[in-house]
C-alpha cells in the first residue's frame, strides 16, 4: 500500500470511529459538566478569591479522580442493564436498597433546591425575578423530557453541556498573566502551608467532584441510552473527555475569580457575578450565564436520576423513550421534584443557606455507601463477568473511593462542627 | 394470622377513608412487594463484602450519633 491510500484507510477508520463516538457521547460528557454545577461553580470562585491560581494543581488531581470512579458506572450500567439503585436493592437486599434510595431521594431534592437558587441569583443580576426565571426553567425541563426520546433528550443536554465553557471566552476577557497562571497554578504547594482553611477548601473541592447524584445518572442514562458491552470503550472514551472538560471548566473559573478577586471576601458565585458585572458588564453577563448553566445542567441530571431511582425500585416504565402515558410516574417524579423544589426557593424567608449546608452534610451519608456498593458490584464475576474490575482498577479505586470518603466525610463533618477546621460556614 | 391482616385493613381505611386508605394500601403492598423481590442479596457474601458492610453500618451509626449530637446541642442553644 502506498503512502497516501494508508493515510486515506487510517482517515477513513478515524471518521467512522468519531461518528460511533458522537452517536454513543452523552452520559459522561453530560454528567461531568454537570459535576461543575452551582455548588460546584460557587466552590471554585471562592477558592480562586481566596487562594488566587495556587490551587489550580489540585483540580488536576480531580481529573482521574472523577474518571475513575463514573468509569465504573459505564461498565455496570451497560453489562447489568440495571440503574445504581436497582443493583443495590438485587446485590444487597432491601435494607441498604431502601436506605441508598431513600437517602439519594432526600439528598437529591436538597440539591435540586441549591441549583435552583443558583439560576435565580444568577438571572437576578439580569433583574429577572426568581417565580419568572423558575417557571421558565420548570417549563423549559419540561419540554425537554416529554418530546419522548432519550437520544433527543441527550443532545438538547449535550448543548447547554457546552454552553458550561463559557467561563473559557470569559478567563481571556479578564486577560490573566499566562506567567502567573503556570507558575502559581501548575506547581504544587500549599499556599501559606497546610493550615486549617487550606484544609477546608481542599476538602470542599474534592467533596463537590462527585457527588451521589452522578454515579445514579450515569448508570441509568447507559440503561436508557442502551448501551451495550460492545459500547463500554466508547462511554469509556465519553467519561475521559468528559472529565477532562470538568477540571478545564473548574480551572478556568478559578482563573476568572483569581484574576478579579483575588484577596475579597467572596461568599458564592452570584456574588461573585455581581461584583464581576460591576467591572465589566461583559464579563459578568458571561460569569452569570455559566453559573445559571451550571444550575440548570445540574437540575436536569438530578432530577433526572431521582425519576429512574424511583423507576427502577418500583417497577415502573422509566425510560425517556416512552410517552406520558407510557411512564406516568416516571414523569410524575421529574415534575413533583421540580416543582417543589422550586415551590421552596420562592418561599419568602426560607432557610436557603441552611439548606445548602444540610446538603453537604446529607451528601455524606450516602456518598461512601454508593461508592463502596460500586467497587463491590464491580468485583462481582457472576453479574460482570470479564468486564469484572482488574487488581490495577481495584487498587486505583479503592484509593480514590477511601480518599473522597474520608475528605468528604471531614467536610461534612466541618460543616456540622464549623469551628473543627477553623473555616467555612457551618450549621 | 389472617384476623390480624383484616384488622389492620380495616384500621387504613377507618383512619384514612376508603379512598386514601386504598392509596395507602396500594403503596404498602408495593414496598412489602419489593421486600420480597429482593429478599436474598444476590451478591456473593464474601469475607470482604461482610466486611465492607460491616465497616458502613458504623459509619453510619457514628454519623446518625453526630447528627443526634447536632441537634441536641442546636435544641440547647435555642436554634430550633
Amino acid at each position: 500500500m502506498d503512502l497516501g491510500s494508508t493515510f486515506f484507510y487510517k482517515y477513513r477508520r478515524f471518521i467512522k470511529a468519531l461518528k460511533i463516538y458522537l452517536l454513543l457521547a452523552g452520559p459522561g460528557l453530560i454528567v461531568m459538566l454537570a459535576d461543575n454545577d452551582a455548588g460546584g461553580i460557587t466552590t471554585y470562585s471562592v477558592t480562586g478569591a481566596t487562594y488566587g491560581y495556587s490551587l489550580i494543581w489540585f483540580l488536576l488531581l480531580l481529573l482521574p479522580v472523577a474518571y475513575v470512579v463514573q468509569e465504573m458506572t459505564v461498565r455496570l450500567g451497560a453489562v447489568t442493564k440495571r440503574g445504581h439503585a436497582e443493583a443495590i436493592f438485587d446485590a444487597f437486599g432491601p435494607f441498604w436498597g431502601w436506605f441508598s434510595f431513600l437517602d439519594l431521594t432526600l439528598v437529591n431534592w436538597l440539591t435540586l433546591i441549591t441549583e435552583f437558587i443558583g439560576m435565580t441569583a444568577a438571572m437576578s443580576i439580569f433583574h429577572i425575578p426568581p417565580v419568572f426565571t423558575i417557571a421558565i426553567v420548570t417549563v423549559v425541563m419540561l419540554l425537554m423530557v416529554l418530546q419522548g426520546r432519550y437520544w433527543t433528550w441527550e443532545k438538547i443536554a449535550i448543548v447547554f453541556a457546552v454552553l458550561n465553557l463559557i467561563y473559557i471566552p470569559a478567563a481571556f476577557l479578564v486577560h490573566p498573566s499566562v506567567g502567573e497562571v503556570i507558575g502559581q497554578g501548575f506547581i504544587p504547594h500549599f499556599p501559606g502551608g497546610l493550615d486549617n482553611t487550606l484544609f477546608f477548601f481542599l476538602m470542599a473541592n474534592i467533596g463537590t467532584t462527585i457527588a451521589p447524584w452522578m454515579i445514579f445518572f450515569q448508570q441509568s442514562a447507559v440503561v436508557d441510552k442502551g448501551m451495550k458491552e460492545k459500547d463500554i470503550p466508547f462511554g469509556q472514551m465519553d467519561t475521559l473527555i468528559g472529565s477532562a472538560f470538568t477540571v478545564i471548566v473548574a480551572i478556568f473559573v478559578v482563573i476568572v475569580s483569581g484574576t478579579v478577586l483575588y484577596g475579597m471576601q467572596v461568599d458564592s458565585a452570584a456574588q461573585a457575578a455581581t461584583i464581576m458585572m460591576g467591572i465589566d458588564p461583559w464579563l459578568g453577563t458571561f460569569v452569570a450565564i455559566g453559573l445559571f448553566d451550571a444550575g440548570f445542567l445540574g437540575a436536569i441530571c438530578i432530577s433526572l436520576s431521582s425519576s429512574w431511582a424511583f423507576g427502577e425500585v418500583f417497577g415502573w416504565a422509566h425510560s425517556l423513550n416512552f410517552k406520558i402515558r407510557e411512564a406516568p410516574w416516571f414523569y410524575a417524579c421529574y415534575l413533583f421534584a421540580i416543582l417543589t423544589a422550586g415551590a421552596v426557593v420562592l418561599i419568602p424567608e426560607a432557610p436557603l443557606v441552611l439548606i445548602t449546608l444540610f446538603v453537604q452534610v446529607v451528601a455524606v451519608t450516602l456518598l461512601p455507601a454508593a461508592l463502596v456498593f460500586l467497587i463491590l458490584l464491580l468485583n462481582n464475576e457472576e453479574t460482570m463477568g470479564k468486564y469484572k474490575n482488574t487488581h490495577a482498577q481495584n487498587i486505583a479505586g479503592i484509593v480514590i473511593v477511601a480518599v473522597i470518603i474520608v475528605l468528604s466525610t471531614l467536610f461534612g463533618i466541618s460543616t456540622l462542627f464549623p469551628g473543627l477546621f477553623g473555616a467555612g460556614g457551618g450549621l | 394470622m389472617e384476623q390480624v391482616v383484616v384488622y389492620s385493613m380495616i384500621r387504613i381505611e377507618h383512619i384514612f377513608g376508603i379512598r386514601a386508605g386504598g392509596i395507602i394500601r396500594g403503596w404498602t403492598d408495593k414496598i412489602t412487594e419489593i421486600n420480597r423481590k429482593y429478599a436474598t442479596p444476590k451478591i456473593k457474601m464474601s469475607r470482604g463484602v461482610k466486611f465492607a458492610l460491616l465497616i458502613l453500618r458504623v459509619y453510619l451509626i457514628i454519623l446518625v450519633v453526630l447528627l443526634g449530637y447536632k441537634f441536641w446541642t442546636m435544641l440547647q442553644e435555642g436554634v430550633i
